[in-house]
């Protein structure tokens, strides 16, 4: 039994009720933390004792004060800076880096009156599909501790799954939080490219990094999100566009919902148990009374190259500030300024991201640019161009969030392209600059399935409403992993 | 077909500032071979009049007004810097390549 | 054999405005090291530039200043390349789209002797915004970085190849440094750093078509420095030809000390600097009002400045030019002139005793005590003969180390002028009884002996006579004995 059982409805009831305190929800996320993080390995840094402070100063607050979030604990990925409280991005050239601000989602955190209980393991950089590119640790599934929980926002999904923690912010850029939520049987959001500020979030790729919210069901996922997402003075690529007020659309009703179902996404790669579960899916929706059809979006095919190429050209250069020079990890005994970067950088950045710099920095060379960089960034107006045109005649595309549910440990490792691979159903939707969620569709062998509801530009609005219409008919987000109880 | 030579992969490194033996030349050249015979995918698709998209949202003109605000304190903005003399960051010498 | 020089130039140019480019941190010179920066402009993990309006509305300006066209679609880039100065390891800059392009401003070239005068266009090839980095100092096996200076705007201005000697380069600078200064935008101080300048350099055999092996000169600290540097080089590029030798593209500092160029590094290939449009920025897109509107903010510029005051105010030619190159002087000039002093007087002051004045004390105008409404005050009483010039010299010295009201100096100094014919009759009665001799000698026919009795005449009147009234009522007296 843990309280993070509730919803943050039912939690609020409680406090509202004096049954129980904010300190107290404080102390169940460290003590959950405590007796779970050994096996599930979420957490990279804790932030116990302002956490606690915290608390008890909300306490204080008079209840018609208070929002819906108010009190709150939450787990905020390890690339969004905490002014005060270590931020590596799961890298070691980031060991021991003090923050000196707060990125925008964490002030609005605060403004909501959310408690960060600490900062949560993630692939370095978010590159990677499985978490197990951290320098620091390698967190696991909750369901089944020998298979890895996705990633790159593996630890934030796994942290909610295990109910270490109810809420949690990840970061998506290629499907960071989609592909995690959904081996994790847990709610994952990507919003709109523009709807939440990156002021603060550690880039990867500029152009396609967006934070967002994970939590254990849809209401709570949209109550998140609302609180995150606005226009921010600090991040010129935020869009002015109203932030609606989601939960109050959360009716359960969706008749006459249109929906598209692209042929590309069911086809050759993707699971047999992935695939009836959508299906299954459909049948639900259809069901409550919506419309599916078949559709295409004929250049998905090309969206994982230009997708790396892009990724990679972005991150070669966002990354190139990690110099050992104004903060962070730097080598020792070098003799001059050119060893001080590569001595610093060789043995401060891991494998996949070095490989990714040295692709990027291929990519955007003199002789290379036209062929990969320009060529990637057309491609990106073609695919952008398919989503363009289904949505002229739906409301939303559904398909699987991953084409198979979490791999084993070490199973992909050395192969970087099956490893990239995975994330091929999710990648697009970050090209295309829509929003998707991820939410719980079935299981296989005990490991959750996502079913994946993209929409169009600043419409989170009808993919909840559908999520949670889905959700109320279902009760895969019901299910907790045996760990939930402690073994 | 795109053959990246270890010669290539050192020079990318240089410009990456990426110290890099023999040996990691050797499997990044690999590495990249695969990955961007992979990319090459991309090529037999005629792109000819197609815009390229930098971003995907078509905002324009985002600008802040001309206000200065104080400065950081010298204490705090040195507060992650490992190396300093006099208010000034310390970096070891700098020898032309 | 004969060869034909050919330079272009690129001129930095900081921007005068109150923030940073990408940052709301102060855009202050002089500040303590390390004082004026924000997370930004330390590129701190995850911060993010949003663009200061006055920049782009000051590189506009600047770009049509120089009659340059305007890129209304038009977006930043990153140039990728380490240094500890440039934080990000990318500098935001302009590439492909920079906000002026093809643009050009005309100079003019005094005739020396034998050669004839001309004026010459100079094309500009594009005018772009971007980012200053820190300050490097270089210590005994250590640098030092202060980062104040990162973030501070910058316009890059590249020249055509169109320059053919070090005199052209010269005039060039000095026009572009008026013209920006009039527009307002910067301060354009090349001893602060608000203004640098590299020159690149190629030599070829007259007729030949194509460009000649460059090579780029850096550190060059003023105006006549870029001239001497350029002077020296194209010196040096024609005897390493001329001996069989082969010109190297490579970068030279110009050493003050020696005159002569220091070679820094040879260039090889061309640099990448990996140049992708700035994901964190968005385009901007100039709409023709924005544009309009700042062409409106533009004042009169130095050309037309100086046709005014040969049209409207008979100005010569060369005083015109002389008065418009720096704004100040000139801006004081028209106040001068609003005031109701005489438009030649004001100007031959402002040329002569003020801007010598200035040079021997090393400041600018505004440093001064004097004011365009006391200096005009000390010309009208020369032009209504109340003081002579030599006597307004005495007034000037007051004026500009004191100010104050020159009539009143004037007074409270007993400085008026003698211009009463029966004051100076008596004057120049004592003169000529005490000097006998004098009178002798002139009726000799020789003339200096005017002169003496003149000074003498002066000398009585502590110099308050009119000296033109002393000479006539002389003349008379002198030819009555």
């Amino acid at each position: 039994m843990t309280l993070f059982e509730r919803s943050s409805k039912e939690l609020q009831e409680g406090l509202h009720n004096g049954e129980i305190k904010i300190a107290d929800l404080t102390n169940e996320a460290f003590a959950r933390i405590e007796k779970l993080d050994d096996d599930v390995q979420a957490f990279l840094a804790l932030n116990k004792e302002k956490a606690m402070e915290q608390s008890l100063e909300l306490d204080k607050v008079p209840f018609e004060q208070r929002g819906p979030l108010f009190g709150l604990p939450i787990g905020v990925k390890d690339n969004i800076v905490t002014e005060g409280l270590e931020t590596t991005c799961a890298s070691k050239i980031l060991e021991g880096f003090m923050p000196i601000y707060d990125a925008t989602v964490v002030k609005k955190l605060r403004e909501a009156g959310m408690v960060t209980v600490g900062k949560l393991n993630m692939d370095e950089f978010a590159m990677g599909s499985s978490n197990e590119n951290s320098a620091y640790k390698t967190t696991k599934n909750p369901w089944n501790l020998e298979h890895v929980p996705g990633g790159s926002s593996g630890a934030s999904a796994a942290s909610v799954a295990a109910g270490e923690v109810p809420f949690s912010l990840g970061s998506d850029t290629g499907g960071s939080i989609r592909q995690p939520a959904a081996y994790c049987g847990v709610v994952g959001m990507k919003p709109t490219y523009g709807r939440v500020s990156r002021y603060g979030l550690v880039a990867f790729a500029s152009s396609l990094d967006q934070i967002g919210p994970i939590t254990r069901n849809v209401y709570d996922n949209a109550l998140l999100l609302e609180a995150i997402a606005g226009v921010d003075p600090n991040d010129s690529t935020s869009a002015n566009v109203p932030v609606p007020n989601y939960v109050s659309k959360l009716d359960g009703d969706i008749k006459g919902l249109r929906i598209a179902v692209p042929k590309e996404y069911l086809g050759e790669g993707v699971n047999e148990e992935v695939r009836n579960s959508v299906l299954a899916a459909l049948d639900v929706l259809k069901g409550l009374g919506a419309t599916v059809e078949e559709v295409s979006l004929p250049h998905s095919k090309y969206a994982l190259a230009a997708y790396y190429i892009l990724s990679s050209s972005e991150a070669s250069s966002n990354l190139s500030r990690f110099d050992g020079i104004r903060y962070g990890f730097r080598a020792e005994g070098v003799k001059n300024l050119m060893e001080l970067y590569k001595e610093t950088r060789s043995q401060g950045f891991g494998d996949e991201v070095k490989r990714r710099i040295m692709l990027g920095t291929y990519s955007l060379s003199a002789g290379t640019y036209d062929a990969y960089y320009r060529k990637a960034q057309q491609v990106r107006t073609l695919i952008k161009e398919d989503y363009d045109k289904v949505f002229e005649n739906y409301d939303v595309i559904v398909g699987p969030t991953a084409p198979t549910p979490a791999f084993k440990v070490g199973q992909n490792i050395n192969d970087p392209l099956t490893m990239y691979a995975n994330d091929i159903l999710t990648i697009p939707i970050n090209l295309a600059g829509v929003p998707a969620i991820s939410i719980p569709c079935g299981f296989e062998n005990g490991l959750p399935l996502g079913l994946q509801i993209i929409g169009k530009h600043f419409d989170e609005e009808t993919i909840y409403r559908t999520a949670f219409a889905y959700e109320q008919a279902t009760e895969f987000h019901q299910q907790t992993p045996q760990i939930w109880e402690g073994k | 077909m795109a053959k990246i030579s270890k010669e290539e992969v050192k020079h990318v490194a240089h410009l990456a500032r990426l110290a890099i033996t023999d040996e990691e030349a050797e499997k990044f050249a690999n590495q990249l071979e695969k990955i961007t015979d992979f990319a090459q995918t991309l090529s037999e698709l005629d792109t000819t009049n197609v815009k390229p998209t930098s971003h995907v949202l078509p905002i324009v003109n985002v600008m802040r007004e001309d206000v200065a605000q104080k400065g950081l304190d010298r204490d705090v903005m040195m507060l992650n810097v490992k190396e300093q003399v006099d208010g000034q960051v310390k970096v070891p010498p700098i020898l032309e390549d | 054999m004969n060869f034909e020089t050919v330079i272009g130039l690129e001129v930095h140019v900081e921007l005068k405005t109150e923030s940073k480019i990408f940052s709301p941190a102060p855009n202050h010179f002089g500040a303590e090291p390390n004082t004026n920066t924000t997370v930004i402009d330390l590129g701190y993990p995850g911060v993010l530039p949003v663009l200061n309006k006055n920049v782009v509305d000051y590189a506009m300006r600047a770009a049509l200043a120089l009659n340059m066209k305007i890129n209304q679609e038009t977006k930043f880039d990153r140039k990728n390349y380490f240094y500890p100065d440039n934080p990000k390891a990318y500098q935001i800059s302009q590439f492909d789209k920079p906000i002026g392009y093809d643009g050009w401003i005309e100079i003019e070239i005094e005739g020396t002797d034998g050669q004839p005068g001309y004026t010459k266009k100079i094309g500009i090839t594009r005018l772009h915004m971007e980012e200053d980095a820190g300050k490097l100092t270089h210590g005994d096996g250590y640098s030092l970085v202060d980062f104040n200076r990162q973030g501070t705007p910058l316009v890059e201005i590249v020249s055509e190849p169109d320059i053919r000697t070090p005199a052209e380069a010269y005039a060039y600078l000095e026009k572009l440094k008026s013209i920006i200064q009039y527009t307002g935008v910067s301060d354009v101080r090349m001893e602060e750093g608000s203004l640098r300048c590299d020159a690149n350099i190629s030599i070829r055999p007259y007729g030949q078509e194509e460009f000649g092996t460059k090579t780029e000169l850096k550190n060059l600290n003023s105006f006549n420095f870029v001239r001497k540097g350029l002077e020296y080089e194209e010196k040096r590029q024609a005897e390493v030809l001329m001996s069989g030798g082969e010109i190297k593209q490579e970068t030279r500092r110009f050493d003050e000390k020696t005159g002569k160029t220091i070679l820094m590094r040879v260039k090889e290939g061309t640099d990448d600097y990996r140049y992708f449009p700035e994901p964190d920025l968005v385009d901007l897109k100039i709409d023709d009002e924005w544009l309009e509107r700042v062409r409106q903010s533009i004042p009169e510029l130095p050309d037309a400045r100086k046709k005014r005051y040969v049209e409207e105010l008979g100005l010569n030619d060369y005083d015109a030019s002389v008065l418009v190159v720096n704004k100040e002087i000139s801006d004081f000039f028209d106040e001068m002139v609003v005031s109701g002093a005489d438009a030649k007087l004001s100007a031959n002051w402002l040329m002569g005793d003020v801007s010598a004045y200035l040079n021997s004390e090393q400041i600018e105008i505004s440093q001064t005590a004097l004011t365009p409404e006391n200096l005009a005050s000390m010309v009208k009483l020369i032009a209504d003969g109340t003081i002579s010039s030599k006597i307004a010299k005495k007034v000037f010295t007051e004026l500009v180390k004191n100010g104050g009201d020159a009539a009143k100096i004037v007074k409270e100094k007993g400085l008026v002028q003698i211009s009463d014919p029966a004051v100076l009759l008596n004057l120049v009665t004592e003169v000529l009884d005490a000097n006998p001799q004098s009178i002798e000698d002139f009726k000799n026919g020789k003339d200096r002996a005017i002169g003496f009795l003149v000074g003498q005449i002066m000398k009585a009147s502590k110099g308050q006579a009119n000296p033109p009234m002393v000479n006539k009522i002389l003349l008379e007296e002198i030819n009555k004995r």
